[in-house]
C-alpha cells in the first residue's frame, strides 16, 4: 500500500501533522495509531487549560482532541488505522513501514515521507532506582490518571505523590475529587517542575502541601505499599540522615519526567539528542534523514499541547511538500542552534538560511529565572530578545528569528540574560 | 491597606499578581499580563471561582466512563461538593460533546457537560 | 492421596516434578505463591556456572558439573532462553591472578572442562571493554545464561500436561505423619495427604524440615541486589564476567541476559526475614561501584529495573540432597543456593530416583512443552501468517517488548498458566520493558480479569492481596 505521507501516532501531534500535510496537497495520508482511539494522550487529562494559544478558549484535553477527531473523520484523504503497531522503519525512496494489527494482519506500506508522533512515555521507578520493596501500588501517574478517569476504577485511597510534574499535580487533585486522601507531593527540586496555576488549583486549593528539596528513599509493604520514607535532600539531591520520615500510604505515584518514545526513530537509523532524547532536526521539522519528519512530543517534552499542534502542522506541511517533490533540499545552507548560559537546549538544532518563514527556536531553562532576558544571539549580534517576568524548567520558551537574519550567521545561540 | 500575593490561574501562564485591598474590595492589581488577571484578582477577592472537571459512569456506552466539566467556574468551596455529585449518578450513551449530563451541580446553578463523545454500544 | 508432594514450586520443585511425571505416579506441586518460579528462582544471577567454585567433593560440584552438561538439551527441548556464553573470572591484582590457578585446578579436579587462564590479547578479545588493568582471566567455556523463572516455568507446564497437579497459595504451616503418610496442613485450612514428600522450599527448607522433627540443618537468608540495564547496553559484555570470590558469594558478576539485557550484581547480606526482598540505596551503589571495577565503561543510568533476591545459605555450606534421618520418605532439597540453578537438572533427576522406588514409566510420556511464539522474533513471513490464523497475535499489547494478545492469552491458558499480572511479565515479559508497564498495565488487567472471568479489582500483581486497584471510582 503506497501512501504520500504516513504519520505514526494519532495523538494531537500527529492529528495536526496530517490534516496539514493533507492541506498542503498529500492526497493520501495513513495515521498508524497504537491505541484503540484518536486523540492519544489528550484523552485522559479531562482537566481544562488545553487550547488557550490554539483555539482562544479554555478547554479539556477530550474536547481539544476532538476537534481535531473530527476534522480527520470529515476528511477522506485522511485514512486511519487504529489498534495498529508499527515495528519497523525502513529509510530509502520511498520509505518503508513494518505494522500489524489485527484485522489487516502484517502490512508493508511505503510512504514518501514520514511523520514521527509517537509522543512521549513516563519514567518508571526502575529509572530512579528508589530502594524497598515491590508491592502492588506503585504507579506512574499517568497511568494512574488512565485507570481513574477512563477505565473508572481507584488505584488507592492515600496517597504520596513523587514529582511535581504537572502530571502528578493534576492526579493528586484527581484523587481528591475521587475521594482519596493526597497526603503530599514530594520534589527532589527545589522548585516545582510543573506549572505555578496547578500548583495553586491542584494542591493550594485543597492544603496539599507541596514538599520541595523531598523525596522517597524507601518503599514499604508485603502485598500491598503501606507506606514510604521520605527524607530531606542536600544541595546535591543526597538524601540528609535524620530527616525522615514514615508516611502511611496505600499508593505511591510517580510524576518524574517524560521520555520521548524514539524506539522507532532509532530503528530507522536516526541519532537521537542527548538533551532532549529526540531526533535532531532543523526549522521544518525534518530529521536527518529527507522525508522523515518528528514533531511534538516525540521530538522533545512540550509544556502546553497548543505548541504540539502548532510545531506538528510545520511537520505536516513540509512532509507534504516532500512528499509532492517540491521540498526544500535536505542540504540547504545550515546554520546550528545551542543553548548557552542557563538554556538546556534548543529545537530545532538547525536551520535553514533559505527558510521562507520565521522561524520558532523552542527551549527550556535548567534553573528558575526572575526578571530575566531571553535572547537568540549570532556572535555578537542579537537577533531576537524578550524580557520575562519568570522563567522556569518546567515552562517550555520560544523565541522567533526571520531568515533574512541568518545571512551572515554561523551559530545561533539562545541564552539567557540578566 | 493589605496586599495579597496570588497566582492567576486563568491560563497556563501563571502571572504572579500583587493585589492591594481595602476590605473587601479589589483597589488596584499588578503583575498581570492580560485583563483577565484583573478579573481573576477581583474573583479570588470577592468570591474566588474555579472550573471543576470529573467524570461519570456510562450506561450503554463504548466507554465505561465519560468526562465531564462545568459549563463555568463555580465556587471554589463547593468543589468537593460538586464531586460528590459526580458518585450515585450515571450518564446513558449516546453522549456527544458539549451534551449537558446534570443540571445545577450541588446547588451552584451551574450544569455539568460532556467533554467526550461516547456512542451506544452496539 | 498422592503418592509424592513437592513442597516448593521453584527451578528445583519444578523441574523435579517433570521428572517425577514420567512415571506412573499421582504427583502434586505446592507453592505458598500464586506461581511457578517466583521466589529465588525468579532473582538470582541468571548463570550457569561451569563448575570450577564449589569445593571439590563437594555435592554442589557434583550437580554443578552434571547440572550444567545437561542444561542445553533441556533447555532446548523444553524452549527456555539459554545461551552457551562461556565465563571469565577477572584477575587485577597478583593475588587474584593466583586465585585464577586455584580455581583452574580445583575446576579440573571437579570435571569441568575446557578451563583456561587467558592474558593480554586473549583476555581482552573475548571482552574488550574490560578493565584495562586487569592481568588475567580464567576462561571457562562451558558456563552459559538462562532464564531461571522460564525453566521453572517450562517444567512445570512439562509436569502438568503429564498429569502433575501445580496448587498454589498453599502455604504450608504443619505436617502430621500416620499410617505411613503425610498430611500437609496449608494456613487457611486446606490439606494434602502423600505417601512421599519432597522439600524444595527454598529459604522456608529448614522451617519444612522442623515441621517432621528434622533440625539436621538450617537456613540463612542472604540477600542479593541487582540492576537491570536497558537493552541500549547490549554488547557492553558478552560472557559471564566475575570477579575472584570472596568467603560471602562469587562476587559482583556483569553478563548478558537471555533477554538482551545486562545484569549487574549481587552484592551478599546476611538477613533475618526470609520474606524481605526490599532493595536499597547503598547496595546498590554498592554494586554499581563493584561492577565499575570489571566493566569501567557501562552506562549506569541506563538502568530499568533493580531488585532483590534471596540465597539459601546452609549452615553444613553444601546442598542438603539426601531422605530425612528422621523419615526416610521425606526427600530434602534443602541449601539449594547458588549453584543451584545450574545443578537444577541434576538435582531434579536425583530426587526423582530418591523418591520413585518402583513406579513404573509412562508409556505416553512428553518431554516437552508447547513452544511459546515470540512474535519478536518471527520472520514477516511466518509472522504475516500467524496473524491471518491467529488474529490475537497481531494486536500488540507491550510497546516496549513487542509482546500481543496472543502470546499473553497462552501464558494464561497454558497448563500451570499465569493467574496474575507478575506471571504474565514472567511469561511473556509484558511490562519488563522500558516503561515497566506504564502503557500495557491497563490492558494486561483487562485481559487477565476477561480470560480468568474475575472483576478487573481481584486482579493482583503477584497473588495474595496484591490487587492492583482497589475498586470502582464511583
Amino acid at each position: 500500500m503506497n501512501y504520500d505521507v504516513i504519520v505514526i501516532g494519532g495523538g494531537p501531534a500527529g492529528m495536526a501533522a496530517a490534516l496539514q500535510a493533507q492541506e498542503n496537497g498529500a492526497t493520501r495520508v495513513l495515521i498508524l495509531e497504537r491505541d484503540t482511539f484518536l486523540g492519544g494522550i489528550l484523552m485522559q487529562c479531562i482537566h481544562t487549560g488545553f487550547g488557550l494559544h490554539y483555539f482562544k478558549e479554555e478547554l479539556s484535553g477530550p474536547e481539544f482532541a476532538h476537534r481535531f477527531i473530527e476534522k480527520i473523520e470529515a476528511n477522506p484523504a485522511i485514512e486511519v488505522k487504529l489498534d495498529t503497531m508499527v515495528l519497523d522503519i525502513q529509510s530509502g525512496e520511498p520509505h518503508s513501514i513494518i505494522a500489524v494489527n489485527k484485522a489487516d494482519g502484517l502490512m508493508q506500506l511505503s510512504a514518501k515521507s514520514i511523520v514521527l508522533a509517537m509522543g512521549c512515555r513516563e519514567r518508571p521507578r526502575g529509572a530512579l532506582n528508589i530502594a524497598g520493596a515491590r508491592p502492588a501500588g506503585v504507579l506512574s501517574a499517568g497511568t494512574a490518571q488512565k485507570y481513574v478517569n477512563m477505565d473508572g476504577y481507584l488505584p488507592g485511597r492515600e496517597v504520596v505523590i513523587l514529582g511535581s510534574g504537572d502530571i502528578g499535580l493534576i492526579m493528586a487533585r484527581r484523587m481528591t475529587f475521587e475521594g482519596a486522601k493526597v497526603k503530599m507531593v514530594c520534589e527532589l527540586m527545589p522548585y516545582s517542575g510543573g506549572l505555578t496555576r496547578n500548583i495553586v488549583q491542584c494542591l493550594n486549593d485543597f492544603d496539599i502541601p507541596l514538599k520541595l528539596s523531598t523525596t522517597v528513599v524507601d518503599i514499604h509493604g508485603g502485598d500491598r505499599v503501606t507506606g514510604v520514607t521520605i527524607a530531606q535532600v542536600d544541595d546535591n539531591r543526597r538524601p540528609i540522615p535524620g530527616t525522615e520520615e514514615h508516611v502511611p500510604c496505600d499508593l505511591l505515584l510517580l510524576s518524574v519526567g517524560l521520555i520521548p518514545e524514539n524506539e522507532l526513530s532509532r530503528a530507522a537509523g536516526l541519532a537521537i539528542d542527548p538533551i532532549t532524547g529526540g531526533a535532531l532536526v532543523n526549522e521544518a521539522c525534518e530529521t536527518e534523514i529527507p522525508g522523515i519528519y518528528a514533531c511534538g512530543n516525540v521530538l522533545h517534552v512540550h509544556d502546553l499541547v497548543d505548541y504540539v499542534a502548532l510545531e506538528a502542522e510545520v511537520a505536516g506541511a513540509a512532509a507534504a511538500q516532500f512528499a509532492m517533490r517540491n521540498s526544500q533540499c535536505a542540504t540547504g545552507d545550515y546554520v546550528a542552534t545551542r543553548g548557552e548560559n542557563g538554556v538546556r537546549y534548543v529545537v530545532p538544532q538547525r536551520v535553514n538560511k533559505q527558510a521562507d518563514a520565521p522561524i520558532t527556536l523552542y527551549f527550556r531553562v535548567g534553573q528558575v529565572y526572575a526578571n530575566a532576558s531571553v535572547q537568540v544571539r549570532a556572535g555578537d549580534k542579537i537577533l531576537a530578545k524578550e524580557r520575562r517576568a519568570r522563567i522556569t524548567p518546567g515552562e517550555m520558551e520560544h523565541l522567533m528569528v526571520k531568515p533574512e537574519q541568518l545571512a551572515d550567521c554561523n551559530e545561533l545561540v539562545v541564552e539567557v540574560v540578566a | 491597606m493589605m496586599e495579597l500575593n496570588m497566582v492567576c490561574v486563568a491560563c497556563p501562564m501563571g502571572c504572579q499578581l500583587t493585589a492591594q485591598i481595602e476590605g473587601d474590595e479589589l483597589i488596584n492589581v499588578t503583575g498581570q499580563n492580560c485583563g483577565r488577571g484583573v478579573a481573576y484578582a477581583r474573583a479570588e477577592v470577592a468570591n474566588p471561582a474555579r472550573g471543576f472537571h470529573s467524570t461519570l459512569r456510562v450506561l450503554g456506552g463504548d466507554l465505561p466512563m465519560v468526562s465531564v466539566k462545568t459549563a463555568q467556574p463555580v465556587p471554589k468551596h463547593s468543589l468537593m461538593d460538586c464531586a460528590a455529585a459526580t458518585r450515585g449518578i450515571t450518564a446513558n450513551a449516546p453522549i456527544a460533546v458539549g451534551d449537558v449530563l446534570l443540571r445545577d451541580i450541588a446547588g451552584t446553578g451551574v450544569d455539568l457537560v460532556a467533554t467526550t463523545r461516547v456512542a451506544a454500544h452496539g | 492421596m498422592y503418592d509424592i508432594a513437592i513442597i516448593g514450586a521453584g527451578v528445583i520443585g519444578a523441574l523435579t516434578a517433570r521428572e517425577l511425571s514420567r512415571y506412573d505416579l499421582r504427583v502434586v506441586l505446592v507453592d505458598r505463591l500464586n506461581d511457578v518460579g517466583a521466589g529465588t528462582t525468579r532473582a538470582n544471577s541468571a548463570i550457569v556456572h561451569a563448575g570450577f567454585d564449589a569445593p571439590v567433593g563437594s555435592l554442589k560440584a557434583k550437580y554443578n558439573v552434571a547440572g550444567t552438561a545437561a542444561m542445553p538439551a533441556l533447555c532446548e527441548q523444553l524452549h527456555v532462553p539459554y545461551q552457551n556464553t562461556g565465563s571469565v573470572v577477572l584477575a587485577f591484582d597478583d593475588a587474584d591472578r593466583a586465585t585464577l590457578d586455584e580455581l583452574k585446578a580445583r575446576g579440573e579436579q571437579n570435571g569441568v572442562p575446557g578451563l583456561e587462564v587467558l592474558e593480554g590479547d586473549a583476555l581482552f578479545a573475548k571482552e574488550p571493554n574490560a578493565n584495562p588493568i586487569c592481568t588475567g582471566a580464567l576462561w571457562a567455556p562451558t558456563a552459559g545464561i538462562v532464564c531461571p523463572y522460564e525453566l521453572a516455568i517450562a517444567g512445570a507446564e512439562c509436569a502438568v500436561r503429564n498429569g502433575v497437579e501445580f496448587v498454589r497459595e498453599f502455604a504450608v504451616k504443619a505436617i502430621d505423619f500416620t499410617d505411613e503418610q503425610f498430611t500437609l496442613k496449608a494456613d487457611d485450612g486446606r490439606s494434602i495427604c502423600a505417601k512421599t514428600v519432597i522439600n524444595a522450599a527454598g529459604v522456608h527448607a529448614d522451617e519444612i524440615a522442623r515441621m517432621i522433627g528434622d533440625d539436621s540443618f538450617s537456613i540463612t537468608p542472604v540477600k542479593g541486589e541487582y540492576l537491570l540495564l536497558d537493552k541500549t547496553q547490549q554488547g557492553v559484555v558478552n560472557t559471564v564476567v566475575f570477579q575472584c570470590p570472596s568467603p560471602m558469594g562469587k562476587g559482583i558478576l556483569v553478563s548478558p541476559t537471555v533477554h538482551g539485557n545486562v545484569l549487574v550484581g549481587p552484592n551478599a547480606e546476611q538477613v533475618d526475614c526470609r520474606l524481605s526482598l526490599t532493595t536499597t540505596a547503598a547496595a546498590l551503589q554498592e554494586v554499581q561501584h563493584a561492577a565499575k571495577r570489571s566493566l569501567p565503561d557501562y552506562q549506569i543510568r541506563d538502568t530499568i529495573t533493580s531488585f532483590a533476591g534471596l540465597r539459601a545459605r546452609c549452615d553444613r555450606h553444601d546442598f542438603v540432597i539426601e531422605p530425612s534421618a528422621v523419615n526416610p520418605q521425606f526427600i530434602h532439597a534443602g541449601g539449594i543456593e547458588s549453584p543451584g540453578l545450574s545443578a537444577a537438572p541434576a538435582i531434579a533427576v536425583a530426587l526423582a530416583d530418591m523418591a520413585v522406588c518402583d513406579a513404573a514409566k509412562k508409556e505416553d510420556w512428553n518431554p516437552g512443552r508447547a513452544k511459546p511464539v515470540r512474535v519478536h522474533e518471527l520472520s514477516h513471513d511466518d509472522y504475516a501468517a500467524l496473524v491471518k490464523e491467529q488474529p490475537a497475535y497481531g494486536r500488540i499489547i507491550c510497546r516496549c517488548e513487542t509482546i500481543s494478545e496472543g502470546e499473553i492469552l497462552h501464558a494464561i491458558h497454558s497448563p500451570a498458566g499465569a493467574r496474575d499480572v507478575d506471571g504474565v511479565k514472567r511469561r511473556t515479559r509484558s511490562g519488563m520493558g522500558r516503561c515497566q508497564g506504564g502503557f500495557c498495565g491497563t490492558k494486561l488487567l483487562e485481559i487477565i480479569a476477561h480470560e480468568l472471568n474475575m472483576p478487573i479489582e481481584n486482579v493482583t500483581k503477584s497473588g495474595g492481596n496484591s490487587q492492583v486497584l482497589l475498586g470502582r471510582t464511583k
